[in-house]
Formats: structure tokens, C-alpha cells, sequence
């Protein structure tokens, strides 16, 4: 019943594309097909939730004969299923309401409407596909569909340009998927997904189908060193659309690594967990480097998505160590965490895109640098968007903060790992990820700071006005689901626990019972957080502290120049800049991960030409893979190029050397 | 009766902690000074500092917006939940389970998020020096108090406060990791409460300023807050450097009056041997130059991620 | 009481871990000096602390050179050495502090690894003892390579000393004649080296190891 809904509401987005072809000729046509998408989205969520909350529910099969002929399309619906599609369809939803106030100020809307629907599409469909052929057709049309969104202002060459490392990358990751599947299909050529669980393997190729779901899911979440594409491909889309990239799409990768590595491949190897918790907190540390050094607030937010992404990957790690290890409760918190935190960044980061995009249609720029003061021109905004902020430093009593708690009580449970490279490893991860935490919170201090606080440092962001209501809607709405996530944090648990139980063979302990609505990670007697409980404490000690000042204090304000210790000035370019907030940390971090560089040019006494600072950074993941295997490929496919001149003798003769080759074989092999 | 009068003891340490910290203060002071052969300010001068605040008028600059009005309270909010939590003069109170070292490290953090965001709100280029700088310290720090936080916790089996002082007054043993651990949050103590070596708490030079640059705008109630919190900060620290290392004296949990009376008394002690010793500490080593600081709050990280390391190799380090 | 005294045993030395790390940490020629003052005092102690369970007096007379020798003696002598030969007050590192102190976590983690699975028969307690002391001397390593003033590369020299010092009391039944020998060996290595930088440091006005490369024989 949940299969037939959730895939009609996969054709319904279908067709609401369809329709987005001669939709942009309506006056409202724009806000038509928003409205569509935002009912299909709500019915897919509705039925999915109910799937995953009801107890007991069975997976759901459904075949279609549509797709290969010998094959059909295999489509089902289990407890990993459901939880990935609310997390998508509620992102979808989210910017579908903030598209019938953002898409109002798109130029062109015949680029986008037609493709945002057969986004949403692919992006169920890729969840919702129980068969190797469905799942990386949906996987490309939602590749395909993203890059056309991506290309929508192609007039810019840098946003040409990332387009067009996108669909390189794009197109890697689905042929390590590929090669992956055909893999795990092996030589009987069963791709339904069922038939996969149950085939036996040999020793080495487990191994094998972990790296290339590596690559090929691990692209497109964005691990470090796959994530290159991200950063470029994310901004360059309208805003609705860069918080379903970043929010959303990043999400069906991680669900596409979850449902080989966990469940296709059967039992991990110790060595599995030892990988994936390297990658993943490499990326984690390395994208909030990245995020702190940028002045385009999108591309800082991408970046932070690729951090965010590094704690999935870390939990994600743990869960199979401990698995590998027999430890099925801590596998069971491990993995509940990271579905937590996929849960929690979908809320968060799609609230601060949609923020970024209220910030870039109000004032019509990007650039942090040239913003500030907005907290006064733009006041609901700068609340909600605070609110996204405090969520992602992962602060109580907000949920980022309950995900993250949740994982460092994994890592206190690893000290029983048998194996010594573990037993190295995960001190340096936990250290690794509460570095990458306090940067985070540095990082959104800056952005916030520098683009909502001060005074503004040019005309169009002193002439800022606020956004359109549906836009704060959205926005409130995700805030409020934030709030919700982080001080009743025992209801998310317990709505994850099928999960677990299904893909690690455990469940947390039910948090439900627990009294005061805390949440318990192993016992109670170890270790329990209450985020209710911290809130109302919070809550009810600043209302004492304004009552009693209130009551004994002087109310009397008044309002002056500011005082900046005796000299203040007028010029707003003398308040601190984007890179002189971030000059300490690079300073700090940068000199060995980005090897950065300060010169300073200073004329001689009685020139009047101006002083000049240089910082020079490198991006060394570009520098020492992509530069190189860009290179290679030119040089090979240049010396390749002259076989499109050559004589029709010599392709004669080519084509004779071909048959005459083939004979051969055949005389010698037969 | 007994979940009233356990919500009423509970009470007393909110409000206990409330009232010391600023007579903490006044007693580091008084104890600097006497160490420089100074008379020194009276004992009860934060008393009526705060009391002299609250009582003038705020200037507000033209574009402070509504962030810099409420951020004291938000502010002093966290860091007194924070500090309430700590065990004082006895374990096992009515909300002891809620004091999560975590949430504790997590509740100071959001309390300096806010505090560098108020520093930024009106846009002066000190508001922005002392935000950077405070961002940079704890980018470094906050690790370090985490890999401080697991190193407890593996040796004590839980991160919860209470049976941390519990696990400790019922096991006490020299053990290296937790040698180390005490170093690491001694720096970080310093570092957080922006005590020299790495911010002079008594100076107004843009050189000298991180903590001080941030509030450098504010005046009258709002500056008493502020003043109030990082007051309660301070004692937070001492506090949990006595809960954890030096748990003799704490009251077990359902004890009586007695064991309660005992139980302050040797806090009190604690507080005022932990107060002179920061003195000390003060007047005998200068001031760091601001990158030195990084290194010294990545040696405490290191010190931390050294104590964590050797638990994970074996349990009796 | 056992466990009191194996643990204590354990504290000292993981203190000269600690205070081979805050070795690392120092900047400036003085401080470090004084430090390294620090490390022979807490060999000292650990040593004495090792005669004192293992009933073994022999140990208090090599507790008492640590601490006479190599706590007073040598480092007032370098100081005068500095002094005299007005040698540069900040010590250069090679790749920053905190690269280095990574670096020593590592090798801590090396020598874990190491003494942990290489002595799986021996006592657990003496084992992990021995793997404290084999931190200290892959750290005093560590610093004479990541060093490039001549006075940081000899204490880094000493506290290798003092970690192989450690170990040997920590395994029991060291006698006390190689005790001397090592000591004596120390003191005369000490002079040659002092009278070798006088001499340096006549010739070339400099004893950066660095400035120095330049005047060697063959260019590579």
C-alpha cells in the first residue's frame, strides 16, 4: 500500500515536470508547479512515515514491467527506505514552500521549473529502487536533472565550469556504482537487490565493492578527496535547488553507501570501519578548513555540507567496526547517530541555504564582504538564520548538538575493540571531529557575524529589505523541526531504531520509557543528556535574570555613537573583514594544510602607490590529484588525435590489421 | 518531603554558586595584590562593582540590535546552568543526572558563541579583534576539554558528573592518564577563563584584549551580567578541577545535614586554595604573545588525546 | 599496598613523558634548560621510587648522580656555556611546534604498540613501564632531529639518556658499576662537546647547525 503511494507520487513529480514546459508562459505557472511539488513531496512523506512508525511493518516489494524486459523494475519499501525517503520528501517539501516565494524572482523559469519536479523524482525513485538497474537509472536522472539546474546560468563561466566538472564527477561516481553492482551481481547477472543479499562472495571481492561504493556513492556525498565538485556545483544553482543538492542529494549517497556496504555485502571486516572512519574525518576536518577561509556564503555552506558529511561518514565508520567486532548494541548507537545527524543536517543545512538565498535576492549579493548589518534590514531572517547557525555548531539545546553527543558516547564505547589499528584510530577520530565541531562553530560566527552584524559595507546591503513570507515559512518551519529534534531527541531514536535493527541487528534501548524524556546511549547509570530538561533551565534562568535586573536595576538606555575605546570612525571598512576574522585560524591551520603564504609589498617612503598583502593558498587535494590526472588525459587524448587525420589508405589499412588480428585469435584459440 | 527537600538542596547549590563567584573574584584579586606587596581592593569590591553597574544607565551604540540587548542574559543563562550543574558540596542531587560533561563543555561553548557574535553586533574593529581571537583560542580548547572529557570518562566509566566524583572518592589512585588529563584542563582553565598567560582580565590595551574587547561596548546592567558570568565561569572551572581530582569532602548522595555542612566547608576550601594558587600562578609568568597561545592550547590537546590514546592501549594507565 | 606503589611508579614515568613533551613545547634557551633541569629531577625521583619497592639501594646512589650530575651540574654549566658563547636565546624547529608534538604522539603510540606485542609475556605493569621509557627516548630523538641550534640537540642527547636510565631501573637487577660508567661517559661526551662549540663557535661566529652545512666539503 506505502510502495503504491509513495510510486504514484514519483509519477505525479514526473508529471508536474512535464507540465513545467509550458508552465512558465502562465503568470502563476511558477507558483503551480511549486504547489505540486510541495503536495507530491507531503503525500511521499506522509506514507513513508507511516511505514517506518508503524511497529511490525514488513518490507513492501512491488515490480513493475517497465525498464529491461528480462528484468522489470524491482521496487520496495523496508525500514532504511522509509527513514531515507522522509528525510528527502521533507527537504523537498521545505523547498518547494520556499520556491512559491523564491521562484517568483527567477528570470528565467522555463530552465528551472521543468527540472525541479524530475529532481524530486529521481531522488525518490533512486531510494525507492530495489534492483541494480532501477537504482542507477533513477541515480543518473537525478545526476542529470541536478546538472541542468546547476547550468541554469550558464551565462557565467565559472558557473559553466562547475557544471562541467560536475557531470565529470557525476559521471565517475556511476561508473564505480556500476562497476560495483556488476560486482555484487556476479556472473549469474541477478540484479534485484534480494538476490544480492543472499549470494555468496569470494573473500576478496567484499573488499573490493567497499572501495568502489567508496567512490561512486562517496563522490556524491562529498568525502574528501571526491568532494571538489561540491563546492563549485552547489552555488551555482538557485538557492531552493543548492539546498536540495547539499541537503537532499547528498543524502540518497549516503543511502546508496548505507544499503551496499551494510546491507548488501553481509559481514564486515574490521579493516572496513578502520577506512571509512579516515576518510571520514579527514573530510570532516578539512571542509570546515575550507568553509572558514571562503568569502561566498554559499560556497562556505557547501563546504560545511562536506564537514557535516565527514560526521555521517565517522558514525557510519564506528557502526561497522563495532558490527565487525560483534558488538551489536554500540554498532546499533554508532549507526543511530549517523542517521541522526543525516536527519539533523538535512534541517539545518537546508534552513541556512534558504537563508543564503533570501540574503542573495534581497541584496543581490554573494560575497560576505560586501554585506553587513542585515540583522537591522532583514530582522526575521537574521532570527532564523541565527537559529540554523546555533544548530549547526551543534550547541544544546538544538538537535546538531544531540546527533553529536550521541556519536562521542560511541566512541567512549571503543575501547573494547580488539584490534590495534582501531584502538589508534579512534582517539585521533574523536579528537579529529571535536576539532572539527569548534571550527564549525568558529566558521558560522564568522559567517553570521560579518553578513548580519556590524554596519553594512556597501549601498546594496544597506537597502536590503526582508524576504517573501513563504520563504520565512519554510524557514520557520525548519527551525521549529530543529527545536522539536533537539529537546525531544527520544522520539528521533526510536523512530530510527527499525533501522538499526534491521542493518546492525540491534536496536538502542527504547527511549521512550526513559523518564523525563532523557535519552540513555547504553545505561543509565553511565551516561544520559537531556535536552528538554537543559532548555527549560536555559529558558528559565535568562527570564530570572531579566526579572530581577528588571526589577532592581535602572531601566534607563540611551543611545549614542559607539565608543570603540575613544575612537570610532564613521567608515564602515575600518569594522573587521571577512579574511581578518579568519586570518588567526589560517594563521593557525593554514600554514600546513593549505600551505599558506603572506607577502607584504611595501613602496618606499614618498611613493604614493598603496601598500599591497598577498595570501597565497593552494588547494593541495586539487594540486596533487586532479591537476595531475587532468593533465594526463589532455596529453593522452592529444596524442590520440591523430588518428582523426590520417589517409584513407592508413584507415584501410587499420581496419585490414583489425581483421586479420581477429583470424588469428580465432585460428590460435580454437 | 524527600523530593522537596532534594529540589531544595538542589536550590541552594544554584543559588550557592551564584552568590561565591563574584567573592572568588574579589579573593584572587585581593591575593594577586598582596603577592605584588600591593594592599589590594576590598574582598566584597565585586559585590559593589556589580551593585554600582546595575544601578547606571546603559549607553547603547545607534545600531546595537536586539542580539546585544538580550546576549548577557542568553549568556549568563548558559554559563550559570553550566555551573550549576557541577557537583559542590555534595553528589547526587535532584538533577545531577542532567550534568553531562558533554552538555557542560557544549553549554560554555554556546554561551562564547553568543558572547564573540555580541562582540561583533556593533561593528568596531576591537568587537571583531576580540571574536577572532576568542574563535581561534577555542577552536583549540574546546578539543582539548573533549579529549580531557573522555579521558574521565574512561577512567571512571561514565560521563556523568556524579559518579565521576563518585567513581573518584571511592577509587583513589595516582594513574598517569589522569596526570595528564589534570594538566590539560589546568590550561584550558586558563585559557577559557582568560587569565594571563593568555589574556590579561585587567587591562583595556587592543594587545592584551580578547575577552575584554568583546564586551568593550557594553555598560551598565548588561555589563554587570556579563561581568557576573564570567565571574561564574571561573568558579566553574575551579569547581570541576576539585570535583574531579580532588573529590575528597563531597557529601554522598541522600546524606544529611551534616555531611552537607562538611561538604561546604571543604568546597570552600578548595575554592580559596584554588584561588591562591591561580594567583600565584598570575604574578609568576607573563603574558604569552597571541600565537604562542595555539601552541599551548594544542599541547594541552595533545596531553588530552595522549591520555585518551593510552587508555584505549590499556586500561591500567 | 601494591598498587599504590606500581602506580606511582607509573605516574613518574609518565611524567617524564609529560616533561619530555613540554621539551618539546619550550622556545626560548633558558626555559628549556631549566626544564630539562625538571627532567633529571623526575628521574631521580622514579629511580629512588624503583630502589625504594624493588629493595634495591644500589638505585638511591644512581637516583643521587641523576640528580646532583644531571639536575644542577650540567644544566648550570650550559647555561654558562650559552652565556659565554652568546648563543641565539629562541630555538629554531624544524616544521613548528605543533607539528612536532604530533609527532611525538605517534611515536608514543609507536612505542605502545611495540613494547605491548613485543614483550606479550612479560608483566603487564614492568611492560607498560618499559613503553614509557621507550617513548622518552624516541621524544629526546625526536627533538635532536627536529632541532637546529647545537645546545637543543644535546639536551635532546640527555634526555635519551635519562630514558634509557628509566628503563634500566625499571628492569630489575641493574648493577651499579655500569651506572658510573654511563654517567662518567656523559660527563666526558658533555666536555667534548663544550669544548668543541668553543672552538665552532671561534671559527665560524655561529653554531647553527644550519649556517655550519654550508661550509662542509663536497657540494651534493
Amino acid at each position: 500500500m506505502t510502495i503504491v503511494v509513495a510510486l504514484w507520487g514519483v509519477a505525479a513529480l514526473l508529471g508536474i515536470a512535464v507540465l513545467g514546459i509550458p508552465a512558465q508562459r502562465i503568470a502563476a505557472g511558477s507558483r503551480l508547479i511549486y504547489l505540486g511539488c510541495l503536495l507530491a513531496c507531503l503525500t511521499i512523506l506522509v506514507a513513508a512515515c507511516g511505514s517506518l512508525l508503524t511497529v511490525g511493518s514488513a518490507a513492501e516489494s512491488l515490480t513493475l514491467p517497465i525498464g529491461l524486459p528480462w528484468i522489470g523494475a524491482h521496487f520496495s519499501i523496508d525500514a532504511l527506505s522509509a527513514f531515507f525517503l522522509c528525510v528527502i520528501n521533507l527537504g523537498g517539501a521545505a523547498a518547494s514552500l520556499y520556491a512559491l516565494g523564491y521562484g517568483e524572482h527567477e528570470e528565467i523559469p522555463g530552465r528551472v521549473l521543468p527540472f525541479y519536479p524530475a529532481f524530486l523524482a529521481g531522488m525518490s525513485a533512486a531510494i525507492l529502487a530495489a534492483d541494480a538497474f532501477s537504482f542507477l537509472f533513477a541515480w543518473e536522472f537525478m545526476s542529470l536533472s541536478s546538472w541542468a539546474l546547476v547550468m541554469v546560468y550558464h551565462q557565467d563561466a565559472d558557473n559553466r565550469r562547475a557544471g562541467y566538472i560536475y557531470i565529470v564527477m557525476a559521471s565517475f561516481g556511476t561508473l564505480a556504482l556500476l562497476l560495483a553492482f556488476g560486482l555484487l551481481a556476479g556472473p549469474t547477472g541477478s540484479y534485484a537487490f534480494a538476490e544480492m543479499r543472499d549470494a555468496q562472495e569470494a573473500v576478496w571481492l567484499p573488499g573490493l565493492v567497499l572501495g568502489l561504493a567508496l567512490l561512486g556513492a562517496g563522490s556524491k556525498a562529498g568525502l574528501v578527496p571526491l568532494h571538489v565538485w561540491l563546492p563549485l556545483a552547489h552555488p551555482a544553482a538557485p538557492s531552493h535547488v543548492s539546498a536540495l543538492m547539499s541537503g537532499v542529494m547528498t543524502k540518497v549517497a549516503v543511502y546508496g553507501f548505507i544499503r551496499i556496504v551494510f546491507d548488501l555485502l553481509g559481514a564486515p571486516v574490521w579493516w572496513w570501519g578502520s577506512v571509512v572512519l579516515v576518510l571520514g574525518s579527514a573530510t570532516a576536518v578539512l571542509g570546515v578548513l575550507y568553509a572558514v577561509l571562503q568569502r561566498d556564503l554559499k560556497r562556505l555552506l557547501a563546504y560545511s555540507t562536506v564537514e557535516n558529511v565527514g560526521i555521517i561518514f565517522i558514525g557510519l565508520g564506528l557502526a561497522l567496526a563495532f558490527k565487525a567486532n560483534g558488538m551489536a548494541s554500540a554498532a546499533a548507537l554508532a549507526f543511530t547517530a549517523a542517521l541522526f545527524h543525516v536527519l539533523n543536517h538535512s534541517f539545518f543545512k537546508s534552513l541556512l541555504f534558504f537563508g543564503a538565498g533570501a540574503v542573495l535576492t534581497s541584496t543581490g549579493v554573494r560575497d560576505i564582504e560586501k554585506l553587513g548589518g542585515l540583522i537591522h534590514r532583514m530582522p526575521w531572517t537574521a532570527f532564523v538564520f541565527l537559529g540554523g547557525c546555533v544548530a549547526i555548531s551543534a550547541l544544546p539545546p538544538l538537535n546538531g548538538f544531540a546527533s553529536e553527543w550521541l556519536i562521542f558516547q560511541a566512541v567512549l564505547l571503543s575501547p573494547e575493540l580488539a584490534q590495534w589499528g582501531l584502538k589508534l584510530l579512534v582517539p585521533a577520530v574523536g579528537a579529529m571531529m571535536a576539532l572539527g565541531a569548534a571550527l564549525s562553530a568558529a566558521c558560522l560566527v564568522r559567517a553570521y557575524g560579518i553578513t548580519f552584524l556590524g554596519r553594512p559595507r556597501s549601498p546594496a546591503a544597506a537597502n536590503a529589505h526582508e524576504t517573501d513570507r513563504f520563504s520565512l515559512a519554510a524557514m520557520s518551519a525548519l527551525l521549529v523541526l530543529c527545536f522539536l529534534a533537539g529537546v525531544l531527541p527520544g522520539f528521533v531514536i526510536d523512530a530510527i531504531a527499525p533501522v538499526a535493527k534491521a542493518l546492525v541487528g540491534q536496536r538502542m534501548p527504547v527511549q521512550a520509557s526513559i523518564p523525563w524524556l532523557s535519552i540513555v546511549p547504553v545505561a543509565e547509570s553511565r551516561s544520559s543528556y537531556n535536552g528538554l530538561l537543559v532548555f527549560i533551565f536555559i529558558a528559565s534562568s535568562a527570564m530570572l535574570a531579566a526579572e530581577v535586573i528588571h526589577r532592581f536595576a535602572s531601566r534607563a538606555v540611551r543611545r549614542a555613537p559607539a565608543w570603540d575605546c575613544g575612537y570610532p570612525d564613521p567608515s564602515t571598512a575600518t569594522q573587521y573583514t571577512a579574511d581578518s576574522f579568519a586570518q588567526p585560524l589560517r594563521r593557525v591551520f593554514g600554514e600546513v594544510v593549505f600551505l599558506s603564504r603572506e607577502r607584504v609589498e611595501i613602496p618606499p617612503p614618498g611613493d604614493t602607490r598603496p601598500a599591497r598583502l598577498t595570501v597565497q593558498l593552494r588547494d593541495l587535494v586539487w594540486d596533487v590529484i586532479y591537476a595531475p590526472v587532468g593533465g594526463w588525459v589532455s596529453y593522452a587524448s592529444e596524442q590520440l588525435n591523430y588518428l582523426q587525420f590520417l589517409t584513407i589508405r592508413q584507415y584501410l589499412s587499420l581496419v585490414f590489421a583489425a581483421l586479420v588480428a581477429l583470424l588469428l585469435v580465432v585460428a590460435i584459440w580454437t | 518531603m524527600d523530593l522537596r527537600l532534594s529540589l531544595a538542596v538542589q536550590g541552594i547549590q544554584m543559588f550557592l554558586v551564584l552568590i561565591l563567584a563574584p567573592l572568588l573574584l574579589g579573593f584572587t584579586r585581593k591575593a594577586k595584590a598582596r603577592l605584588l606587596r600591593r594592599q589590594g581592593p576590598p574582598l566584597l569590591q565585586p559585590y559593589r562593582d556589580l551593585l554600582r553597574l546595575i544601578r547606571k544607565q546603559v549607553v547603547l551604540a545607534e545600531n546595537a540590535s536586539w542580539l546585544f540587548r538580550s546576549g548577557p542574559y542568553l549568556i549568563f543563562a548558559a554559563t550559570w546552568v553550566a555551573a550549576a550543574l557541577v557537583p559542590t558540596f555534595a553528589t547526587g542531587l535532584q538533577f545531577s543526572w542532567a550534568a553531562d560533561l558533554i552538555a557542560i563543555t557544549a553549554l560554555l561553548g554556546s554561551a562564547r558563541f553568543f558572547l564573540a557574535l555580541v562582540g561583533m553586533d556593533v561593528g568596531t574593529a576591537f568587537g571583531g579583534i576580540g571574536a577572532s581571537r576568542e574563535m581561534m583560542f577555542a577552536s583549540l580548547a574546546e578539543p582539548a576539554m573533549i579529549m580531557i572529557v573522555f579521558t574521565v570518562a574512561l577512567v571512571a566509566g561514565s560521563t556523568q558528573l556524579s559518579t565521576v566524583a563518585d567513581f573518584m572518592l571511592a577509587h583513589v589512585t595516582l594513574r598517569v592518564s589522569l596526570g595528564l588529563a589534570l594538566v590539560g584542563l589546568i590550561t584550558v582553565a586558563l585559557a577559557e577563563n582568560a587569565r594571563i598567560p593568555v589574556d590579561n582580565p585587567a587591562t583595556h590595551l587592543e594587545l592584551t584584549m580578547v575577552h575584554e574587547a568583546m564586551v568593550l561596548e557594553y555598560s551598565g546592567r548588561h555589563l554587570a551580567v556579563l561581568e557576573l558570568a564570567a565571574a561564574l565561569k571561573l568558579l566553574l572551572y575551579i569547581s570541576l578541577i576539585a570535583c574531579i581530582f580532588f573529590p575528597w569532602g563531597l557529601a554522598p548522595p541522600g546524606s544529611g545535614p551534616a555531611a552537607y555542612a562538611m561538604g561546604a566547608l571543604s568546597y570552600a576550601g578548595k575554592l580559596i586554595i584554588g584561588g591562591f594558587l591561580l594567583a600565584l600562578f598570575e604574578t609568576s609568568i607573563a603574558k604569552m604573545r597571541v600565537f604562542r597561545v595555539p601552541e599551548f592550547l594544542g599541547a594541552a590537546l595533545m596531553l588530552g588525546l595522549l591520555a585518551t590514546l593510552l587508555l584505549f592501549i590499556s586500561r591500567s594507565f | 599496598m601494591a598498587t599504590f606503589d606500581l602506580d606511582t611508579a607509573h605516574m613518574l614515568a609518565g611524567g617524564m613523558v609529560l616533561v619530555s613533551f613540554m621539551l618539546l613545547y619550550q622556545d626560548r634557551m633558558f626555559s628549556l634548560l631549566n626544564v630539562f633541569a625538571l627532567h633529571a629531577f623526575v628521574l631521580s625521583l622514579s629511580v629512588a621510587w624503583q630502589a625504594y619497592i624493588q629493595n634495591a639501594p644500589h638505585l638511591y646512589v644512581t637516583a643521587a648522580i641523576a640528580l646532583v650530575l644531571k639536575a644542577i651540574i650540567i644544566p648550570v654549566a650550559l647555561h654558562r656555556v650559552v652565556v659565554q658563547l652568546g648563543i641565539h636565546r629562541t630555538i629554531e624547529t624544524v616544521g613548528g611546534i605543533g607539528t612536532t608534538m604530533l609527532l611525538g604522539i605517534g611515536l608514543v603510540a609507536l612505542s605502545m604498540v611495540v613494547m605491548l606485542r613485543a614483550a606479550a609475556q612479560a608483566d603487564p605493569l614492568a611492560r607498560e613501564d618499559l613503553a614509557l621509557a621507550l617513548s622518552v627516548v624516541l621524544l629526546g630523538l625526536l627533538m635532536m632531529v627536529t632541532r637546529r641550534n647545537a645546545v637543543s640537540q644535546i639536551v635532546g642527547f640527555m634526555s635519551l639518556e635519562n630514558g634509557l636510565i628509566l628503563a634500566a631501573a625499571g628492569a630489575k637487577g641493574m648493577p651499579l658499576v655500569v651506572e658510573i660508567s654511563v654517567a662518567f661517559s656523559v660527563l666526558v661526551a658533555f666536555i667534548v662537546i663544550g669544548v668543541f662549540l668553543f672552538r665552532i663557535r671561534e671559527r665560524f661566529d655561529s653554531v647553527d647547525v644550519q649556517a655550519l652545512d654550508e661550509y662542509r666539503g663536497e657540494r651534493r
